[in-house]
């Protein structure tokens, strides 16, 4: 979907750069009302974004960032746009599905409702941090062993929530798996396959 | 997303100070609810203030209460082992609503000031007295299945969507509010306002002020509780109705009571007459289905949502005779 490389026609790295540097320069040199006050008549958006953007550190899948952002970016984007993890998948965007889950500080959150500037200081782990070695988590396993998907779109927010479910200790039944991982949306309804999966892990009783 | 100025607070007394500069600032904590507006264009402020560090997540034993910080979460509350000690029904309450991820993010502060979701009030192409005063309600001719039967008005017939804040006003819990110069209580029950001709308005906390946290009174109900939440699916759905039961029995006589419903109005709607009718009586079933009946007298329904009436009723039933039962 990304295409990183340069598209003919658009200014060279260079250019880029010195336009950059020199809008920034202008900004820095303007009260912050003079900006916002361009911002929100749309007068420069290039410019006002440049201020805008402010300086967030965070650790993702163990490794650490540090980054500039808009305050509007989500968790989500953040992690797919810019840092490229796309495992982390966008649903509805509004967090009703499940679909974006990740841990923030080993808690199960939806990241299209946290903004990324919030997580300050904070450790993410996605999908794409679950593997070991080349190994896969055994939750992973356990989801192919047991065919816990179909079209797959869903699965990254299951796993990474089926984690959770069971470190928070709310996978003791089948019924308390259903309720626990109720915040995950499954339209191909692999549901059924998807509790097999969760209840083996849990009845492992390895550490994951 | 329409940008915005995002700023951190590290004490309480500077968050007050950051939102009494600008009239479009809000506080953001879980954001659950405020992230989703903004996506939605309902609400769009100038400025954020993260105040996620302030220190307002402490939930402890008090003098004939627990204290409940603002800050901590719904799920942290939930499973907090005082919590489900002493308020039981405010843990189940929290445990079904949401989902698991949201209950992390949100908070107990931002749960008191969430917002309708009504679909006229989501959706700015349409018509919403609560989202834009004066341009009418699209809800009342609309599609209301999931509306208000009690405490409604022709401007606004959307209901408040928390079930916690329905568990602490069956437990006579009180907000603690900070100001600029100090702090104010409120009940809980009287936090939230009812439509009538200001629906933007939904509830009495002031521009000046934050919510600190709430305190629910020790209680002697033990066990004798019940949250029954029914909805369209059996988990992560708002409630068509809820309801907070809470017994004290004294063998079968009913020493004390506490009855609130959601899902069906504009703030949790505590039931106090129905309360002073069973109040010293013996339980039995015909006793609660006419406190029941009692209940929905006054209740009224639009076009979609005339099953509320007769669900809410039989939800209260079900309510006590299951907190009747709890051991």
């Amino acid at each position: 979907m990304a295409d990183n490389k340069e598209k003919p026609g658009t200014p060279s790295p260079g250019r880029r750069n010195f336009l950059r540097d020199s809008t920034l320069i202008t900004a820095l040199s303007l009260t912050p009302g003079a900006v916002l006050k361009a911002a929100s008549e749309k007068a420069d958006e290039r410019f006002a974004e440049l201020f805008e953007k402010i300086p967030l550190r965070l650790t993702v899948n163990g490794q650490a960032h540090a980054l500039s952002v808009e305050p509007r970016v989500t968790l989500l984007d953040l992690l797919r746009e810019q840092l490229k993890l796309t495992g982390t998948k966008k649903g509805c965007d509004h967090g009703q599905c499940g679909a974006c889950t990740v841990h923030v500080d080993g808690e199960r959150v939806n990241s299209c409702l946290s903004l990324a500037v919030m997580n300050e200081g904070k450790e993410v782990t996605t999908i794409e941090g679950l593997a070991r070695e080349g190994e896969l988590h055994p939750m992973q396993a356990a989801f192919i062993k047991h065919d816990g998907f179909q079209c797959g779109y869903c699965t990254p927010g299951q796993i990474m929530s089926a984690i959770a479910c069971i470190r928070e200790g709310h996978a003791r039944t089948r019924d308390e798996i259903r309720e626990y991982m109720s915040g995950n949306i499954c339209r191909c309804g692999a549901y059924p396959h998807i509790v097999d999966a969760i209840e083996e892990v849990q009845k492992t009783g390895g550490k994951i | 997303m329409i940008n915005f100025q995002y700023l951190r607070a590290g004490s309480t007394e500077k968050a007050l100070a950051l939102l009494a500069k600008d009239k479009n600032a809000s506080f953001i904590a879980g954001g659950t609810n405020l992230v989703d507006l903004m996506k939605k264009g309902v609400s769009s402020p100038d400025k954020l203030i993260d105040i996620n560090k302030l220190p307002l997540k402490d939930i402890s034993l008090e003098e004939g209460h627990i204290h409940i910080g603002a800050l901590a979460s719904n799920a942290a509350v939930a499973d907090h082992a005082l919590i489900r000690e002493k308020l039981p029904l405010l843990s189940m309450a929290l445990n079904k609503g949401a989902s698991a991820q949201l209950r992390n993010m949100a908070t107990v502060g931002g749960n008191l000031m969430q917002r309708t979701r009504c679909g006229y009030f989501y959706d700015i192409t349409m018509p919403c007295n609560k989202r834009k005063p004066g341009s009418g309600c699209g809800a009342l001719e609309g599609y209301n299945r999931m509306h208000a039967i009690f405490g409604h008005s022709e401007n606004c017939i959307a209901v408040h969507p928390s079930d916690m804040c329905v568990a602490l006003a069956a437990l006579d819990a009180v907000v603690v509010i900070g100001q600029p110069n100090g702090e104010r209580r409120i009940a809980l029950s009287e936090f939230h306002r009812l439509p009538g001709k200001t629906p933007q308005l939904d509830n009495n906390l002031k521009a000046n002020e934050i919510i600190l946290g709430v305190e629910v009174p020790l209680n002697t109900y033990g066990r004798h509780v019940q949250y029954l939440k029914v909805r369209d699916r059996s988990s992560y759905a708002f409630a068509l109705v809820s309801v907070a039961a809470a017994l004290e029995l004294d063998g079968n006589r009913i020493r004390e009571v506490r009855l609130a419903l959601g899902g069906v109005a504009h703030k949790p709607w505590r039931l106090t007459a129905t309360e002073a009718f069973l109040r010293g009586r013996e339980f039995d079933p015909a006793l609660i289905r006419e406190a029941a009946n009692r209940s929905v007298a006054e209740a009224r329904a639009f076009k979609h949502n005339k099953f509320k009436i007769t669900l809410a009723a039989e939800s209260i039933v079900q309510a006590l005779s299951e907190a009747s039962q709890q051991s």
